[in-house]
Formats: C-alpha cells, sequence, structure tokens
C-alpha cells in the first residue's frame, strides 16, 4: 500500500490583516501553517498505514522554506517527503498547480506504484477545491471528494469504501483503486508527533524536485501556464464592526445579547421572525 | 552464661549479621540502578541537615503524633550502647561498658532504663491509635503489628532480664530505676535463686532472640526507613523542587521515565525511605478532593516496583555486581499500569504539582517530580494523553496562547491606556509580562489595568511587550511537553536579553516562577517580581491612605501554592490586606507554605475536570467556612477557580473573588479617582464598540 499525501503551506489566515487604505492583505509576520485541511488527510493515510502497512509519501509544491509542512507530516509519522520547488512553479492556478504535482506523483509511482491519493478538500488561503479533481484527471484515477470518513479497505478486490459528506446527508458510496480521496477538515483529529519522530522529521534531508528534474514545459507551468489570474485582492466591505460588551462582573454572554438586540433595533431588522 | 550459650549466640548472630548486611547489600545494589545525579555538594550543610531531620526529627514532630514518635526513635538511638553491651557479653559475658568511666557508665544504664520505659508505652499508644483510632491514612498491615508486638516484648525482655539481674544482684538499683521499681514490686526475699537464675537465662534468650529478629526484620519491612531516612536526609533537595532539571534532546535517547531504572538514584533511595506516615496523603488536595491520585500509594507502588524489578535484574546477572542495568533492559514489572507494583495512569494527570505532599514529608521525599517525569514519557514518547490537550499544544505552539487566538491581538487590553512598548532605550525600569491570562483572559486583563493605574500614579517607567509577547510555558513544562517548553523557554530568554529587560513585574505566580526559577538553566540575567511585591514596596515608600470603603469586609486569603509554597512570597499580600482593612486577613486552616490548592496548577488549568472531583469547590468549601465577604488571592488561575466555584451555590454568590493588588489599589484609590477611572473604562468600552 502506498499513500502519496499532498500538503500545501499556508499563511495563517486567522492572523492576515487587510490593509485598510490599499485593501491588500498585510502578510508581513504572519507564520505559515500546514493548510488545516491537509492534517485530517495525512492523519488518515497514517490510520491505512498502521492498519494495513505500507508506506506514505508526503508531497508538497511551494518555496524552499514549505519543507517545514513536510517535515511536520514527516513528525506525525510519514515515510518520506518530497519537495516541488522552483521559481517556474510560481504564480500557478489551480490548473497548473495540479499538473505539476500530477507530474510529481507519476514520477514517484515510477519507483513504486501508488494506490491512494489524499488532498484536504481545499486551503484556506486559495479555498477551490479544485487541486485535488484537477490531480486525479490528469492520473486517469477515480476520485471520491469531501470524504469525512474511510469505511473500509479491502486490498485484495482493490476496493474502498468511505463516507462522502453533503450539505445535508452522507453519501457511502465504494470505489476501486487507485484514487484520490479529497479530505475533510473535520474527518479526525490529527496525532500530536512524538518527540523521537520530531527529531526524526528535523534531521531528515527533504528532496527538492525542480523543473531542471521534472523537464516540464515551461508554457504549461506557473505563471505561464495558468488559465486564470488573480486581478485583485480586497475585503468585502465591513457594515457592522464588532460588538463588545460585558458587564461590571465580567460577564459577556448575557449583556452582549441584549446590546445586538438594541443594535438590530436601530438598524431596524426588528425581528428576526417578521423578516 | 555456660560456654555452649556464647557459642551458640555466636552462630546466631554471625547468621542475622549475613542475612542483614546481604539485604543492606541488595537495597544499595538497588538504589544504584538509577541514574546519576550529583548530590555530594555542600556535603556539612548536608551533614548537619541530617542531624537537625533525621536526628532530631524537625519535621517529624509538626504533627501531633510525631512526638511519640520521636520518643521512640531517641529510645532506641539511647538503647544502642546498652544492646552493644549486650551483644559483645553475649560472646564474653565479662564485658561490660563500665570501662567508661562510673559516671558515664551508670548514666548509660539509667537512661536505657528510663527509655525502654517511654518506649513501651509509646508502642501501647501507637498499638492502641492503630486498633481503636486508626486515622485513615495508616494502614493496619500485619507487618505493622509484627513490629509493635516485637518492639514491646523486646522492652519486656529487657526489664524481665533487668529484673532479674537485680534479683541476682548483678546490678546496682540506683542506676536503674524503673527495673528497680518492679522488681520491689515482683520479687520478694524468698524467690529462690535457682529459679531467678533461669528466668534470667530465658529472658537473655528471649532478648537476643527478639533483638536478632528485629535485626533482620527492619531492612526487609518497611521499618527499611529507619536506615534508609537518615541518609535521605543528607542527600536532601536543598530548596523545594520550583523547577525542573533542563533536558536534553538528540537522535536515540529516552526522554522522561517509564521504568524504574530510568528514576536518579535519588528517588530511588526515596522509595526506601518512607516512613508510611500519611502525611502527604492527608495533605493531597487532589485526593481530598475525590481524585485518583495518593502520593503515599504511589510512593509504596514504586518501591514495590523497585524490589521487584530490581531482584529480577540482579537475578539475571552473571556475578553480585552493582551498577545500572543496560537502558533497554526489559522489567516484568511495568511502571505505567495497573496493579499494586504500579502507576496508573489516570493518576499521573490529577496532580496539581502542589507540592503540598513534599512540603509535609518528614523525610524529604518528594512526590510529585516523580509524577512530572512520567508525564514527559508520556507525552514525549507514547503521546498518550488526555484528548483535550491536543488543542491545547497546538494553540501553544501556533499561537502561544492557550486558547488559539491571535498572537497580534496580545497587546489590545492596554489599548486606550496610554501604555508604552518596552524599550531599554527610553529608559523603561520595568517590564510588564502581562501573561496569557492577563493578555486574554477579560477578569485577568482588570487585575493589570489597576495595578497599571498605580504605577502611573507614583512615576514608575514600564513597558510591555505587546504582541512580542509570548506564553512563559509553565503549563506546558508541567505537563511535561519538554520539547516544546524548550524551544519557548529559549526564544522568551533571547527576547528578554534582545530588549535588555533588567526587571519583570507579573502578576501571575505561574509566570513568575517560570521566568524566574525554570529560565534560570537558559540564561535568564534579570530580577522578577510578583505584583504583591512590588505593591508591598511601593506601600513602604509612599504614603496611601485607605480609603475606608473595604474596610469593614471580612477577607479570607488563599495562598496560591506557586507563591507561598513555591516562592516564600507569604507575608506581602498579607500586609497589603491590612493596610486596607486595619487588620490581617482571616486565615484558613490550611494557610501559607501548608495551604491548599485550587485545583489549576500543574497544567489542571486545562484539562477537563470531573464533575465529582473538584478540588476548587472543596477550598471554596473551606474559604466559606469562615463567613467571608471577599475571598482575596494572589492569582489569575485561583480567581478563576474561586469564581467557578462560587457559581455552584446560590447563597454563595454575593461573595467577591478579589486580586490582592486589585484590592489594594481599589481601597486606596480615593473615590474622585475612581469615578474618572470609571469614566475611562465607560469610553473605552465605547470606543471598543
Ligand atoms: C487569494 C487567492 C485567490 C486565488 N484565486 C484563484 C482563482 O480564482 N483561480 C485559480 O485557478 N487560482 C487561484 N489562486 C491560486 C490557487 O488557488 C492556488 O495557488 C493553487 O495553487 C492551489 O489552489 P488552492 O489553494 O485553492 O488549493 P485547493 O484546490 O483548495 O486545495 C486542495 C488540496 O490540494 C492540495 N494542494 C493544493 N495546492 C498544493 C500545493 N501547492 N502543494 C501540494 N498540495 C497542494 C492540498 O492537499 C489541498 O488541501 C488564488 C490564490 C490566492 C492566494
Ligand atoms: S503535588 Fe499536590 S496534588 Fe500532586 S500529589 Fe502532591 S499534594 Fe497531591
Ligand atoms: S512519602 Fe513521606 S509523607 Fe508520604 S507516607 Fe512516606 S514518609 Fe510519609
Amino acid at each position: 500500500m502506498h499513500i502519496v499525501v499532498c500538503v500545501k503551506m499556508v499563511p495563517d489566515t486567522t492572523q492576515v490583516k487587510i490593509d485598510p487604505i490599499t485593501n491588500t492583505l498585510i502578510r508581513e509576520g504572519v507564520p505559515f501553517i500546514t493548510n488545516p485541511f491537509d492534517g485530517p488527510a495525512v492523519e488518515e493515510a497514517l490510520k491505512i498505514k498502521d492498519k494495513y502497512g505500507g508506506k506514505v509519501t508526503v508531497i508538497s509544491m511551494g518555496p524552499p522554506m514549505a519543507d517545514s509542512v513536510i517535515r511536520k507530516a514527516i513528525a506525525m509519522g510519514a515515510d518520506e517527503g518530497i519537495l516541488l520547488s522552483d521559481r517556474v512553479f510560481g504564480g500557478a492556478d489551480t490548473l497548473a498547480t495540479s499538473k505539476v504535482l500530477a507530474h510529481a506523483i507519476l514520477e514517484v509511482s515510477k519507483k513504486e506504484p501508488v494506490d491512494i491519493i489524499m488532498c484536504g478538500k481545499q486551503t484556506i488561503d486559495g479555498d477551490t477545491a479544485q487541486v485535488g479533481p484537477g490531480i486525479a484527471t490528469r492520473l486517469g484515477f477515480n476520485q471520491a471528494t469531501l470524504v469525512d470518513k474511510i469505511i473500509s479497505l479491502d486490498l485484495e478486490r482493490k476496493k474502498i469504501v468511505v463516507r462522502r459528506k453533503q450539505d445535508e446527508w452522507h453519501e457511502i458510496i465504494e470505489v476501486t483503486l487507485p484514487i484520490l480521496l479529497t479530505i475533510e477538515r473535520d474527518a479526525n483529529k490529527p496525532r500530536y508527533p512524538s518527540v523521537p519522530r520530531r527529531i526524526f522529521s528535523e534531521e531528515i534531508s527533504i528532496p527538492v524536485w525542480n523543473n531542471y528534474f521534472m523537464k516540464l514545459d515551461l508554457n504549461s507551468i506557473g505563471l505561464n501556464g495558468s488559465a486564470t489570474t488573480v486581478k485583485r485582492i480586497f475585503a468585502p466591505e465591513k457594515q457592522q464592526g464588532e460588538i463588545y460588551a460585558e458587564d461590571e462582573n465580567g460577564n459577556g454572554v448575557g449583556t452582549l445579547v441584549g446590546v445586538i438586540i438594541k443594535k438590530l433595533e436601530e438598524w431596524k431588522i426588528r425581528s428576526i421572525q417578521n423578516g | 552464661m555456660k560456654p555452649i550459650e556464647s557459642i551458640i549466640f555466636a552462630v546466631l548472630v554471625a547468621i542475622s549479621a549475613y542475612i542483614f548486611l546481604r539485604r543492606i547489600y541488595t537495597l544499595f545494589n538497588f538504589i544504584s540502578l538509577g541514574k546519576w545525579e550529583d548530590r555530594f555538594d555542600r556535603l556539612w550543610e548536608r551533614f548537619k541537615g541530617m542531624i537537625y531531620y533525621g536526628f532530631l526529627q524537625k519535621r517529624v514532630v509538626q504533627k501531633t503524633f510525631g512526638f511519640n514518635h520521636l520518643m521512640l526513635f531517641w529510645g532506641f538511638m539511647v538503647l544502642l550502647p546498652i544492646n552493644f553491651e549486650f551483644v559483645i557479653s553475649g560472646f564474653f559475658p565479662k564485658f561490660t561498658l563500665a570501662f567508661l568511666g562510673d559516671t558515664l557508665y551508670t548514666i548509660l544504664c539509667f537512661l536505657a532504663d528510663v527509655m525502654s520505659a517511654v518506649v513501651f508505652l509509646a508502642v501501647i499508644f501507637a498499638t492502641i491509635r492503630r486498633v481503636f483510632f486508626k486515622p485513615y491514612f495508616l494502614e493496619s498491615t500485619k507487618e505493622a503489628y509484627i513490629i509493635l508486638s516485637t518492639v514491646g516484648l523486646l522492652m519486656a525482655a529487657y526489664f524481665g532480664l533487668n529484673v532479674t539481674g537485680l534479683g541476682l544482684n548483678e546490678k546496682p538499683f540506683e542506676s536503674v530505676p524503673v527495673s528497680a521499681f518492679i522488681a520491689k514490686l515482683l520479687l520478694s526475699n524468698n524467690t529462690s535463686e535457682k529459679a531467678l537464675y533461669i528466668l534470667n537465662r530465658v529472658f537473655w534468650w528471649a532478648h537476643a532472640s527478639l533483638f536478632l529478629f528485629f535485626l533482620i526484620f527492619i531492612p526487609y519491612s518497611k521499618h527499611l526507613h529507619i536506615l534508609a531516612s537518615l541518609p535521605n536526609c543528607f542527600f536532601r533537595n536543598f530548596s523545594f523542587p520550583k523547577s525542573l532539571p533542563r533536558m536534553r534532546f538528540s537522535k536515540d535517547i529516552s526522554y522522561g521515565v517509564s521504568k524504574i531504572t530510568q528514576f536518579n538514584w535519588k528517588d530511588l533511595l526515596d522509595l526506601l525511605a518512607c516512613t508510611e506516615c500519611g502525611r502527604c496523603l492527608t495533605s493531597c488536595p487532589a485526593n481530598i478532593a475525590g481524585k485518583e491520585i495518593n502520593p503515599k500509594e504511589m510512593i509504596h507502588h514504586l518501591k514495590k516496583n523497585l524490589m521487584e524489578n530490581g531482584s529480577h535484574i540482579i537475578k539475571s546477572r552473571p556475578f553480585d555486581t552493582i551498577g545500572r542495568p543496560p537502558e533497554d533492559v526489559e522489567l516484568p514489572v511495568a511502571l505505567i499500569g495497573n496493579g499494586d507494583m504500579s502507576i496508573k495512569e489516570e493518576m499521573v494527570w490529577d496532580c496539581t504539582t502542589c507540592g503540598a505532599c513534599v512540603e509535609n514529608c518528614p523525610v524529604f521525599i518528594e512526590h510529585f517530580p516523580k509524577l512530572l517525569n512520567i508525564r514527559r514519557h508520556l507525552i514525549m514518547e507514547e503521546v498518550k494523553f488526555p484528548e483535550e490537550l491536543i488543542s491545547f499544544f497546538e494553540n501553544i505552539e501556533a499561537r502561544s496562547n492557550p486558547w488559539g487566538l491571535a498572537p497580534s491581538e496580545r497587546g489590545k487590553w492596554a489599548q486606550g491606556l496610554n501604555i508604552p512598548t518596552f524599550s531599554s532605550n527610553e529608559g523603561h525600569e520595568y517590564l510588564i509580562y502581562a501573561g496569557c491570562m492577563g493578555s486574554f483572559d477579560t477578569r485577568t486583563k482588570k487585575i493589570l489595568i489597576s495595578l497599571v493605574s498605580i504605577l502611573n500614579k507614583v512615576g514608575i517607567s514600564y513597558g510591555i511587550l505587546g504582541s512580542e509577547e509570548m506564553c512563559c510555558g509553565d503549563a506546558v513544562r508541567r505537563l511535561g511537553n519538554e520539547y516544546v517548553f524548550d524551544s519557548m523557554a529559549i526564544k522568551n530568554v533571547n527576547l528578554f536579553k534582545k530588549l535588555g529587560v533588567k526587571n519583570i513585574i507579573t502578576i501571575c505566580p505561574h509566570c513568575y516562577n517560570t521566568l524566574k526559577n525554570d529560565y534560570k538553566a537558559f540564561g535568564a540575567d534579570y530580577e522578577v517580581f510578583h505584583h504583591t511585591e512590588i505593591l508591598d514596596k511601593l506601600n513602604k515608600k509612599y504614603i496611601f491612605k485607605p480609603n475606608k470603603a473595604l474596610k469593614d469586609e471580612r477577607i479570607v486569603f488563599h495562598d496560591s501554592c506557586y507563591l507561598a509554597r513555591y516562592n516564600n512570597i507569604i507575608e506581602e499580600p498579607r500586609r497589603l490586606i491590612e493596610i486596607i482593612t486595619g487588620k490581617p486577613p482571616i486565615e484558613m486552616e490550611k494557610n501559607k507554605k501548608d495551604g491548599f490548592c485550587c485545583g489549576a496548577g500543574g497544567g489542571r488549568m486545562w484539562l477537563e475536570d470531573d464533575a465529582d472531583t473538584r478540588i476548587n469547590r472543596e477550598r471554596a468549601k473551606q474559604a466559606i467556612k469562615e463567613n467571608p465577604t471577599i475571598i482575596a488571592t494572589s492569582c489569575p488561575f485561583c480567581i478563576t477557580m474561586f469564581e467557578d466555584a462560587l457559581k455552584e451555590q446560590k447563597d454563595w454568590e454575593n461573595i467577591r473573588v478579589m486580586d490582592v493588588g486589585e484590592f489594594y489599589i481599589e481601597g486606596i484609590i480615593d473615590n474622585k479617582d475612581s469615578e474618572d477611572e470609571k469614566k475611562n473604562e465607560e469610553k473605552r468600552r465605547v470606543a471598543n464598540e
């Protein structure tokens, strides 16, 4: 069983501020973290490995410092990692990103065939949820998106049963391997790494693949290979603002409800029931 | 005494001595299974401590029944030379200690006689106590009764021997008053000499066999403490264990303790020194509140674990050698697990690291540091810990606060208060380290705000770190996550160095202890003050007039463990209260160094608390008993714990919980100022809306 997990380094968006004048993101001093959907993807892969054995390879495309998210996955228990990093990969949209990732996975599978690819459902910065399906399409893999539970795996019949999370219901499907799954954030609680694993992950060397190695057509990757361009990023205009309230004893909730009701009345949204 | 008796006696002595010494050797071997730790510094001070605590039993007599023990102990000490005489005279019937000179010898005999009577009575008292008034913290084991009856019989044999000796004119009456008294009662002139002689021999042999039995029995029973507690007092930690040793991290080493041989040798000596007195147990707040943990039982289980695994290791060695086994040695009995030779996993997380056990142990056993070593193993190697801690650790690692709030919000409490960011270039004398509670907890922010109001008033220059501030890592360390703590400590100490920080004020005893004591090993080079210390100093310098508003309040004061027990800050908060009310605060039964934890220490603040075994409820009840209008304390955690507990009962709701600094400042700010302050607060609130 060989599982490849794609992880992305993203800015901690809860700490990203919008410059009120230029309306652009202030990225300075914002720490980078593993995309919160990707930890659960790694965890699902490790759970399969714990049960059935095999190997977990982690791949990330990003700047050189993105090796940190790979190391984190290795600290959790992944076996190896590959960083895809080259200036020419930069500025990629989901099309170009999935091309590079798909190609890298193809390369990896030459040494050891890949049975399952796992992606996070989406990222917290780009938010498109397209990269996973893009990879599956390019590699000709089956795909199951929005997975919040892996129910069973039959290695002999090469079948996997997963639960997909829909808005108001769940869907349980059986699919044939090889397959790409995109994992929901609440699928599990990713494991906390042990110190020996952390030290191992800090010392292991992570191979970096650039385009000199990958030999992809420069017109199909990076900014040049992207079908979309981001024109402007801005924060939606804030209309209401924050409401902060507490009484002299420091009790927030009760007082806050009162204040909110008053505000709503001021804004003439008198009764929610009455529409 | 017939020569054949001497020969039989000599053989018995030789056998007993062999068994005794063999056992001592084995016990020494057990201790040497532990890791090396240097406890050979300041030898003279150690020696003095041993006399003070070991021989004079300074800590033993602090509790009521301790006097009985002191009597037993000194009875034995006095009887030592007389028993020496007894043994030698068993080989050489003519031998006596009379060569010491008439006076000294008479004194020795006199003391031995009187003390034997005292010991006999002490044994009777102890037996009555165990049989009829058994405290829950003492077990009525077979062993205890064997010991008590052996000692009792030994004393009886001693008197039998003396009384018959008197009848045979072997001893002068004056030197042994108690024996003489009994002799007068029992002996008459027509007691036959033959009968006396036979009785004398019977008593002699009874005394001899009881004595030898006692000798062998000691190192096999809990009375091993007679031998081990003296060295344990000698090798004791000079101060309360307020910090933990820094660790080294590298490949192929183990972290924390998962088997008995990973403890230090002194930890193992601790186990042998336990007297099973139960004082640690009766002072443990977690146990009293009904939690699983039991420090006495923990030490006892560890001792059994050491004996069992130690015997296994020694047996498996080809020769009778001493020393540490290899790191990966396989042991038959697990350290963490169920059974009476292991520590239950739940128990490991129950401890608040309050230190009451350590403070109360008469022989300086350190209980909770052992638990913390087990936590280190569970967290760092096995990754086995209560589930709720995952988010706690992740939040701390990613955002440097327990709730995972944005670090950029850290300085927000100071918004609108005109508080500068710390800069030594601008001559800021103090850094106010707000801590996570001060930065994010609404209730705690108020304490900080009241503190800066008075600092402003007297013109003390200070700054804060704002969004640059990071969590100190106290809970992370006490929960056993040393790897994460290590990097937090390095970052913080480097930041303080970079900024040229010389003095730090904190309102949190946990930050206080960590910045001051834990960071020492990381190169900390600054002074740390708890705000009650600063206010106490200001109070000496400036004369503030109390405003009478709080004068008539009934204040009960609760000591934070990390201030009182860990750092000896005891009188400062009490003085501040007294200034305002004109009288010292009301004390609960458990106070100062013998205080009772609120339940939040040792990282327990961040663990789910079982509704039936809440420590804070227990402590709140103790405070309520004193009928207070205000419960004052000096720690944000204690405040939270009390406020939570008071919410549980309707008629407790009117009791206020206050920080001592806050109380003091409220008590001296005159009414006009507080009006201004209220207006300012109102303005801030509006600004925030
Ligand atoms: C604010 C913003 C707006 C953008 N808008 C667009 C847009 O409108 N159209 C467009 O095409 N692109 C857009 N991009 C660029 C694009 O979203 C990302 O750069 C693209 O590389 C990945 O898409 P995603 O982040 O949405 O990933 P998603 O498709 O949401 O990610 C799903 C999963 O794919 C995997 N994955 C994604 N990226 C990587 C990677 N680099 N390395 C390894 N695994 C990865 C992860 O497992 C992840 O959980 C935008 C980027 C930003 C920051
Ligand atoms: S430190 Fe406190 S809670 Fe922990 S075992 Fe000792 S007395 Fe009990
Ligand atoms: S550990 Fe100390 S306090 Fe506890 S029972 Fe043993 S000797 Fe007494």
